[in-house]
């Protein structure tokens, strides 16, 4: 970026920078230079002390507003003895902070916590050596509070040690790290630092940030996308149509078709009232027919996990269960519909918007806009909460087109329907079990068929201007678009087990992506109503089955923790419906990719209407070492009403020409009114590692809330979210 | 066209069908009120209009025009002057309890749960849990952060009680 450029981002970036020190502005001044990432092998790329005796730590994390970044400072000040008043994250830029990958698999405190603190230590290690020659007195006898370095009554403080200057300092990742019983920040449930300016309203979201000489944009697109691989081909557009708004002009390149005018307002109407015509299509099955053609299509099947030998020990159990499911595409729906503001010139770009991966982002962009990649910088601002891939890429693709055809920033806000219709929606599912138990009660052998399709590579713009549609390829060890092998009988010790995947082609279907806990609700949802069905036949009390066939401590540990908080009682399903009203409580297990969730569920069913209303929901997380207990409980909470909403109402309508629920009227979320208590409990393992905490108990709540409804009723819901119609349908059964 | 916000008078320029959400974020740049929908469905833009919630997304700037709009940021001079206090506190009791409750994940949603649960408190101090429900039922959250906002709005509701001196 030029000299030129990088004052006018400053002063274009006035508005949000405020609050920073003088001497933080002058620093990012000179760490933005140059396009990163920065060398992750130099300290000074990790953090900075600076003279007034704080620290910044460069984190490569986004905050999803989870709290990951407050959790991640927890760490990086307990090992540079720094109280957390002394110590601050700047926002991701590809100029200024590390690739660390992107902020997803619950990946901030799992992934980034070991770097972060490594380099901490590091640094430490090396301003204690700097305060031994000042000071003149051995290392070991030198002690650290609050960044000040004592030796007997002689001391001094990392500020004055090496305030704002580089350590030009190899990070080896030798420097001995504390011990669990040194912590002293980790652990403690220290208040979050982005909440006092969002109770305010100074908080910046990406939807705030505004740059001087900006133009707003809004895409145009038919309400609703069409099948991913059928694209939306534009038949007829009349620029007539939007004359009379003020300087309102179209984009337009192939069939990526936009607005732009001066007042953002005029830009909604200048969209709402182009005419265009797409061509019609008819590619989708349509909601009612899609889990009939996902289980008739031809699929490309693997062998995702296979032990001993299931085709020879299902028949000869003495109890065997076959169970079938079906779970409807979900969409992240952020509250705040994506935005992003690009700035494109000739030879460069800056883009801000909400990406979980600056990085990656900035690869796509600069091949997009046909620029170099250090030419291109790509900031983050945090949107409202995203929850896997919904739509910041596409409207960060949309903005930078818009702005590099008009020549000045552009501003691009989604509407509600484009960001409900346009999504990159979690994939249905199809799920087929069968499980076997002998007449001890132990479960011999299980077998999962799992029918999908996997997520979409290509951004809605880039596809509208023209680009191939792909499929999204991730390493295969994040496994994450087929049958997961812990929440699909993981759980359990089983000695003949076999999980297969039947994967089908996303570009017959909508477009997807992750989201959060991709696909386990869905498979919890089948698998753990089969095992529970197994503890019925048996007469065994569901609690019981899952503790005799637990595969570990740390499975038995979440099991056990939700049961007591829920002061699970034993008991055996008894489905008589006694009443208009009949209640029930279930149990279920289930995870993401790593750590341990287990859940109990009550509920209430209206056997008249049809209506069910879930009434308390306890989970129970194994996420190793927690770094801050209150954070992850209320991720916990989180994450109980998030599942709630999912199994009670959230499903993506579409007919055979495209998506139909396109707001909240017609993509209902749960209300107040409707809320369940929630129960959170932290299982903390002091002294092992951390794992992911933001996504690995809805697998179990979505389990045991179906298996709750089995309860109550003593019939199965086969497929969700649990509509009256649907439940009606399963208690005539 | 004046309009008086958060107790001071603004001279916009916007047309007069533009809805009352672009004038404050564009012209007063304010950061309370955000767009969430436009269809007045999801709560993200709520102001209060002379006292009463109202979806900036959907009501025309013109119709406003002499009334007094509370937006987020405004929300502890407007306890203030409602409640006659002496000074203006640095939060609304809402927006304290909101953080002592550490309630918010995104926070985006939250703008319209304190002008909703300000206006709840100032119509019914000490309202019970089904109250509390129904009076936030129209706002929607996407962390599902509902059993926090709750509990924050019961607490917010007891610092409202509270002698005035311990407010401060």
């Amino acid at each position: 970026m030029s000299a030129l450029a990088r004052r006018e981002f400053l002063k274009a970036g006035g508005a949000v920078v405020i609050g920073f020190a003088l001497h933080d502005v002058l620093d990012a001044q000179t760490r933005g230079t140059v396009a990163g990432p920065p060398d992750a092998r130099q300290i000074d790329t990790w953090l900075a002390i600076h003279a007034d005796n704080t620290a910044t730590v460069y984190v490569g994390f986004a905050e999803l507003g989870q709290g990951a970044s407050t959790a991640l400072l927890q760490i990086a000040a307990d090992e540079l003895d720094l109280d957390m008043s002394q110590i601050k994250s700047v926002r991701l830029d590809t100029n200024v902070t590390p690739n660390q990958g992107g902020t997803y698999s619950s990946a901030s405190i799992a992934r980034g916590g070991p770097q972060v603190r490594t380099a901490a230590a590091e640094a430490r290690l090396a301003l204690l050596g700097m305060a031994a020659k000042q000071l003149g007195v051995p290392v070991e006898n030198l002690s650290v509070a609050k960044g000040v370095v004592s030796a007997g009554t002689r001391r001094v403080t990392y500020g004055e040690l090496i305030g704002d200057r580089r350590f030009e300092l190899a990070f080896t990742g030798s420097a001995p790290i504390k011990k669990p019983s040194e912590y002293k920040v980790v652990g403690e449930r220290v208040a979050r630092k982005d909440l006092a300016d969002k109770v305010k309203g100074t908080h910046a979201y990406m939807q705030h940030v505004r740059v001087d000489g900006m133009l707003h944009g809004r895409v145009v697109r038919p309400r609703g996308q069409r099948a991913y691989g059928v694209g939306a081909r534009v038949t007829t557009v009349d620029e007539t149509s939007i004359r009379d708004i003020p300087g309102a002009r179209v984009i337009r390149r192939g069939d990526f078709l936009g607005v732009v005018a001066q007042n953002e307002w005029d830009a909604v109407r200048a969209a709402r009232q182009l005419k265009a015509a797409w061509e019609p299509t008819s590619a989708l099955p349509g909601s009612e027919k899609l889990y009939e053609r996902m289980r008739s299509a031809k699929s490309g099947d693997e062998i995702v996990l296979e032990r001993g030998n299931v085709s020879t020990a299902l028949p000869l159990a003495a109890h065997l269960v076959s169970f079938h499911g079906r779970a409807p595409y979900q969409a992240h729906a952020p509250f705040g519909p994506n935005c992003a503001v690009a700035d494109v010139k000739r030879d460069s770009a800056l883009v801000m918007c909400s990406t979980q991966d600056v990085y990656a982002t900035r690869r796509t962009l600069a091949a997009l806009l046909k620029l170099q990649e250090k030419d291109v910088r790509v900031q983050y601002y945090e949107g409202s909460g995203t929850y896997g891939h919904s739509c910041y890429d596409d409207v960060a693709q949309a903005a930078a087109f818009m702005s590099q055809d008009v020549g000045r920033p552009v501003r691009v806000q989604f509407m509600r329907w484009d960001e409900h219709g346009w999504d990159n929606f979690g994939p249905a599912h199809v799920g087929e079990v069968r499980a076997a138990a002998d007449a001890s009660g132990k479960i011999v052998a299980y077998e999962y068929h799992g029918w999908q399709h996997g997520w979409s590579g290509t951004e809605a713009s880039a596809q509208l201007t023209g680009a191939s549609v792909s499929e999204f390829i991730n390493a295969p060890a994040m496994g994450v678009q087929g049958v997961n092998r812990l929440t699909c009988g993981g759980q359990y010790a089983i000695a003949n087990l076999k999980l297969v995947n039947h994967k089908l082609p996303v570009t017959e279907y909508l477009k997807a992506g992750w989201l959060r806990s991709p696909l386990d609700l869905s498979f919890a949802f089948v698998s753990e109503q089969a095992i529970d069905q197994l503890a019925f036949l048996l007469k065994i009390d569901p609690y019981e089955f899952r503790r005799r066939n637990i595969a570990d401590d740390r499975w038995l540990g979440v099991l056990d923790a939700a049961a007591k908080a829920a002061k699970w009682t034993p008991k055996i399903a008894s489905g008589k419906r006694d009443g208009k009203i009949v209640s029930g409580r279930g149990i279920g297990l289930g995870t993401h990719l790593q750590s341990w969730g287990g859940a109990v569920a009550d509920v209430e069913v209206n056997v008249e209407t049809g209506q069910v209303a879930i009434k308390r929901l306890y989970g129970a997380l194994d996420a190793g070492l927690v770094v801050n207990p209150a954070i992850v409980e209320s991720q916990i909470r989180g994450q109980l009403v998030q599942t709630a909403s999912r199994l009670l109402h959230e499903e993506v309508t579409f007919d055979t020409a495209g998506v139909t629920s396109v707001d909240w009227r017609t993509y209902p979320i749960l209300r107040f009114e409707e809320c369940p208590e929630v129960t959170p409990i932290v299982v903390q393992q002091i002294n092992e590692r951390s794992l992911g905490a933001g996504e690995e108990v809805m697998a179990a709540a979505a389990a045991a809330i179906a298996n709750a409804f089995f309860d109550a009723t003593g019939a199965r819901m086969e497929e969700f979210p649990f509509t009256r119609p649907r439940v009606l349908a399963a208690l005539k059964r | 066209m004046q309009l008086k916000v958060n107790e001071k008078t603004w001279t916009v320029s916007s047309a007069p069908d533009t809805p009352l959400l672009y004038v404050l974020a564009n012209e007063l740049e304010l950061h309370g009120p955000r767009f969430g929908c436009g269809l007045a469905q999801c709560g993200s833009c709520s102001v209060l209009v002379d006292g009463v919630e109202k979806r900036s997304c959907v009501t025309a700037v013109s119709a406003v025009a002499g009334k007094s709009i509370t937006t987020l940021e405004g929300l502890p001079v407007w306890y203030a002057v409602t409640r006659r206090l002496s000074m203006v506190p640095s939060l609304h009791p809402v927006q304290q309890a909101m953080l002592d409750e550490q309630a918010p994940q995104c926070g985006y949603c939250y703008n319209g749960m304190m002008v909703k649960a300000a206006e709840l408190l100032s119509k019914t101090p000490r309202p019970d849990d089904t109250q509390i429900r129904t009076a936030m039922n129209g706002h929607l959250c996407r962390c599902g952060t509902y059993p926090s906002i709750m509990r924050a709005i019961r607490r917010a509701s007891e610092l409202m009680a509270a002698p005035t001196e311990a407010r401060r």
